[in-house]
């Protein structure tokens, strides 16, 4: 646990230090906003399109945060200095996932309101909490996922164009769930529930893969 | 010597698949609803199956490389997704063929079964252009067998996630109960050739490159001019 707290220590401390990734995340988050009002020519959504606007600004801002997770120990040695270490590998997994969503939740902290804000028709107050469940367990799978994607793409030539290209259609039964379990808070005519099928799979997934990701993390870092 | 018993398996995989087709063609009852249409049906699910087994194969040969680290391991995961991935394409275009047919459109969102295979289908298209992107063969071997491993548990993640949902034209192909014992019969023969089909192209596909890299040494050794490795997304054994 040590180890874990000491390599989460150090992400939180580098991006808190370079702010390399939260800014340019929520930037890109609001750009996505304008383009979206533009290019659907609306001035306020509800429903299962702002459910989708949500999801897929989400995830595209992330992507960001994917493409920028690796890069300094790739570059600058983190790798190398991580298996000098007498520890296991795995950890180096765990925290970037944790790093990860909290870049995640910083981003949604200002995102959210903003789009309740900007685009948004009914306003957020009636469904908070449910609003952070969902998007915490869509945080958790991307997370993961990015976690993996990431290690794999930043050692390829290829980096910024793999790391989307692979992880996109991993996550996309994370979108599918994500959009059905939002469409009910978003709605105009006050929010509805959440379903629990759509619960159960996004649960189901992040377990899966996170177990899954932490089974096989081990070999990417051999070298 | 890396082909032995390729005549036989090659012999047999055209008796089956041809008198599986001549089965489907000529023995089976026509469809009541959709008629000489269905016939579609022997080509096309058969096809998905033996893509999908394939890509799950692959997955479950990348850990026995991972546990190994014999290269000849990620050389059979390899094969096995290159395979599936050649006859995704198939499964796409019957698909296509078929619902066009029978729907009356090319492509149709609403239906979990399509979307699920183009997704999964997306995925694996990013294996080869992510082996290639990788220069050093032994890392290339093993990020590959990462992406293999997640990639195939990602499959039946997928299609188990589609099957919760309601569907409503695709046809469910088990469960139902509802296919009569001759297009049952059928199917399997079907079934039974294409997977001797795949496991026949996918031994081609291994002595080929086996005796590729034979030769490639033994020039090295006796000829001294062995052609510069190019980069490549194939494993080289």
């Amino acid at each position: 646990m040590s180890v874990l707290a000491a390599l989460l220590r150090k992400e939180l401390r580098l991006e808190l230090r370079t702010f390399e990734s939260v800014p340019g995340m929520v930037l890109f988050s609001l750009t996505i906003f304008v383009v979206f009002h533009f290019g659907l020519d609306r001035a306020s959504v509800e429903g299962d399109l702002a459910a989708g606007i949500l999801v897929v600004t989400l995830l595209f801002a992330g992507m960001l945060g994917l493409n920028r997770l690796y890069v300094a120990d790739e570059e600058q040695g983190g790798f190398d200095g991580f298996l000098l270490a007498p520890v296991d590998r795995t950890w180096l997994f765990v925290a970037k996932a944790i790093a990860l969503f909290a870049y995640l939740v910083a981003l949604e902290i200002v995102m959210v309101p903003a789009f309740a804000l900007l685009l948004l028709e009914p306003g957020l107050g009636q469904a908070l909490p449910e609003l952070a469940l969902v998007l915490a367990l869509t945080n958790a799978g991307f997370a993961i996922i990015a976690a993996l994607v990431g290690a794999i793409a930043v050692r390829t030539r290829a980096r910024d164009l793999l790391g989307p290209l692979i992880a996109l259609p991993l996550l996309v039964p994370v979108v599918i769930a994500a959009a059905g379990l939002l469409e009910p808070l978003l709605r105009e005519t006050g929010a509805g529930g959440l379903d629990a099928k759509w619960l159960a799979i996004l649960g189901l997934y992040d377990l899966v893969f996170g177990l899954l990701s932490v089974a096989v993390f081990d070999p990417l870092l051999e070298d | 010597m890396h082909g032995k018993g390729l005549r036989g398996l090659s012999v047999a995989t055209i008796v089956v698949l041809v008198g599986a087709f001549a089965v489907a063609a000529f023995y089976a009852p026509l469809d009541a609803d959709q008629g000489f249409r269905q016939k579609i049906f022997y080509l096309h699910v058969p096809l998905a199956i033996v893509a999908l087994v394939g890509f799950i194969v692959g997955g479950l040969l990348a850990i026995q490389h991972l546990r190994t680290r014999e290269p000849i391991w990620d050389l059979r995961s390899y094969v096995a997704i290159h395979i599936s991935l050649i006859l995704g394409v198939a499964v796409l275009v019957t698909g296509a063929i078929w619902a066009k047919t029978s729907w009356g459109v090319w492509w149709l969102w609403d239906e979990p079964t399509l979307v699920s295979f183009l997704i999964v289908f997306l995925l694996y298209g990013t294996y080869t252009p992510m082996r290639f992107a990788i220069e050093d063969r032994e890392r290339q071997a093993r990020y590959a067998s990462v992406f293999a491993i997640t990639a195939g548990a990602f499959v039946p993640i997928c299609f188990g996630a589609v099957r919760a949902q309601p569907q409503e034209v695709h046809p469910q192909t088990f469960g139902s109960g509802e296919l009569p014992g001759p297009m049952w019969l059928t199917f399997l023969l079907c079934l039974a050739g294409m997977a001797l089909l795949f496991y026949t192209l996918y031994r081609f596909e291994i002595a080929t490159k086996l005796a590729r890299g034979r030769l490639r040494s033994l020039r090295r050794q006796l000829l001294d001019d062995a052609p510069v490795q190019r980069r490549s997304a194939a494993p080289i054994i």
